[in-house]
């Protein structure tokens, strides 16, 4: 079998300091991968370089494209890369204003993947919509709202509708619960987990909450100080640590 | 139709010959590129921005001492704004000028086209506000260039989805984009879309932005294409009258208001149109009847 993603030496430094080195790993189709770390650990600048969005000092993301078999995504045309952006890739960021256009409906948000594709037909691209926006529990009758009039919540779940609408195969996501209160983040756990099963997605899930890649996540990566120290299954990872830092992450959380 | 003496203490029509050089070359470099925005280095008119100054310097670079000029605004010939870029020139270039469609080599205009089909040795100038059509949808300069190199115009119909989503029809109904070659999408400044079939002609169509300093064109016999959906096909439209005063109901209305009860007449924008067709016994509603 093929991985899907395959990250090789992958360096990005800012200046002097290290953002993050030497990050190699391979991400089979339908795998979920949860990156873990404090604050500065240098998640969220792997997660940008492997989504094209910052570009790395050094190494390779080779991606396994529909048409062209794996293809390093670093040194292919610009034009390309944005292409799978719109297309196999989605970035669910953590604060959805970030993902999502506000000025805008909830219908159009969800549609602009699909036009930016290529779809002209108004009545195809509105079903799509209020499809997707039903799969993510928002109601029909809010498909002409703009986001501003959402809660935190639905602004997020609208996020994911609007990424995953043209099927992608990877999904980025950058701290997808962040910011929300408990039991919105359970729900949105919830969705989230389904989606990934049903549809088969791949996802790269950069998180500091170790409930969260401990349901949704199948492998685990520990990130301190720009570099990986510890990797393998999730339950193996969280139910016996091995690195010193993966010890103090998981002894670190609070037992209700 | 008066030729005037060019004051001599101006160079011909008003911009140095470096300028005008200058703003030649980019008009050449956007007659090559169709729809593409060519950056050039707008001088500072004696006019406010938002008068018409790119529209002005396009025309200086233009005019020649043999061409007649016409200049609308709104399609009139006879408001403030024309009034004042005819004078402007007739001083400063001492050409012929003119308030007749057919007899004008070069004509400035905001907000209209004539009604009068133009043809081969015609050039018509507008004057833009906002040049980029992606602006209000994507506010950085940098990305909204890369989508126009990319051809990627998805965001585009994010825009006109949100007009049927809210109003169950494209309701732009001025500044209407089009696809220019199949390649450019290019905002027609903000002619009303009535007008966008139109821009598909034998004549020259040089687009100037003063402040954004932006030239763009469209080459005569040039494939242009207004934005649509599928199942929303693109419509001209107007107000559904006829001219009060003429009786022409092909032509584009503008709404006055008459009294303060309630009473409105509907008029052609396009006065020489108009008068033309006045002239020809042609009557509308509220036509003089002294005059039929």
């Amino acid at each position: 079998m093929t991985p899907l993603l395959q990250v090789r030496d992958l360096t990005k430094r800012y200046g002097a300091r290290l953002g993050c080195g030497d990050v190699s790993f391979d991400l089979y189709p339908g795998e979920v991968m949860g990156i873990v770390g404090e604050s500065g650990s240098g998640k969220s600048t792997l997660l940008n370089c492997l989504a094209g969005h910052l570009a790395p000092d050094e190494g390779q993301v080779i991606f396994d494209t529909r048409g062209d078999g794996p293809v390093d995504t670093l040194t292919m045309s610009e034009p390309a890369r944005r292409m799978l952006g719109r297309t196999d890739w989605a970035f669910v960021h953590q604060n959805a204003r970030d993902g999502l256009r506000m000025g805008v409906s909830a219908g159009a948000n969800v549609g602009e993947r699909l036009m930016a594709v290529g779809a002209r037909h108004y009545g195809d691209i509105r079903a799509q919509a209020v499809d997707w926006l039903g799969r993510v529990e928002i109601a029909e009758d809010r498909v002409d709202d703009r986001p501003r009039a959402f809660s935190g919540g639905m602004q997020q779940r609208l996020q994911i509708a609007r990424n995953l609408v043209t099927g992608p195969r990877l999904v980025f996501m950058d701290e997808p619960t962040g910011g929300l209160d408990v039991s919105v983040q359970a729900r949105l756990l919830d969705l989230l987990r389904g989606l990934v099963r049903e549809m088969g997605l791949s996802a790269i899930i950069v998180t500091h909450d170790l409930a969260v890649v401990r349901l949704l996540a199948d492998r685990l990566m520990v990130m301190k100080s720009g570099a990986v120290v510890e990797t393998g299954l999730t339950d193996q990872v969280l139910d016996d640590p091995q690195h010193g830092y993966t010890q103090l992450l998981v002894s670190s959380v609070l037992q209700v | 139709m008066t030729a005037m003496q060019h004051d001599p203490a101006y160079n011909f029509a008003y911009l140095d010959e470096q300028t005008k050089r200058m703003i030649r070359r980019a008009l050449l470099k956007a007659l090559a590129i169709p729809g593409y925005q060519v950056p050039f280095a707008s001088r500072e008119m004696p006019m406010p921005y938002g008068w018409g100054t790119g529209g002005v310097q396009v025309t200086a670079a233009c005019l020649t001492p043999g061409d007649r000029l016409k200049v609308i605004d709104q399609g009139a010939d006879d408001t403030t704004n024309a009034v004042s870029i005819r004078k402007f020139f007739e001083r400063t270039a001492g050409v012929e000028t003119t308030e007749h469609t057919a007899e004008a080599s070069v004509i400035q205009t905001r907000h209209r086209i004539p009604e009068a089909p133009l043809g081969e040795g015609q050039i018509l100038v507008y004057q833009v506000p906002i040049p980029e059509p992606l602006r209000f949808l994507e506010p950085r300069e940098t990305e909204s260039r890369k989508m126009h190199a990319l051809e990627e115009y998805g965001l585009m119909y994010v825009k006109l989805y949100e007009d049927i989503a809210h109003n169950g029809a494209i309701s732009t109904a001025y500044a209407y984009p089009v696809k220019v070659e199949g390649r450019y999408v290019m905002d027609p400044s903000p002619i009303p879309k009535f007008d966008n079939p139109k821009l598909e002609s034998g004549a020259i169509q040089l687009f100037g932005a003063g402040r954004e300093q932006r030239i763009y064109a469209i080459p005569p016999y040039t494939q242009v294409v207004s934005l649509d959906f599928e199942d929303h096909p693109f419509e001209p439209s107007k107000a559904d009258h006829d001219c009060d005063l003429c009786g022409c109901g092909t032509s584009y209305l503008d709404e006055v208001i008459t009294d303060d009860a309630g009473g409105r007449m509907f008029v052609c924008s396009d006065t020489d149109f108009c008068a033309a067709r006045q002239a020809e016994g042609h009557r509308g509603r509220l036509s003089a009847e002294d005059a039929a």
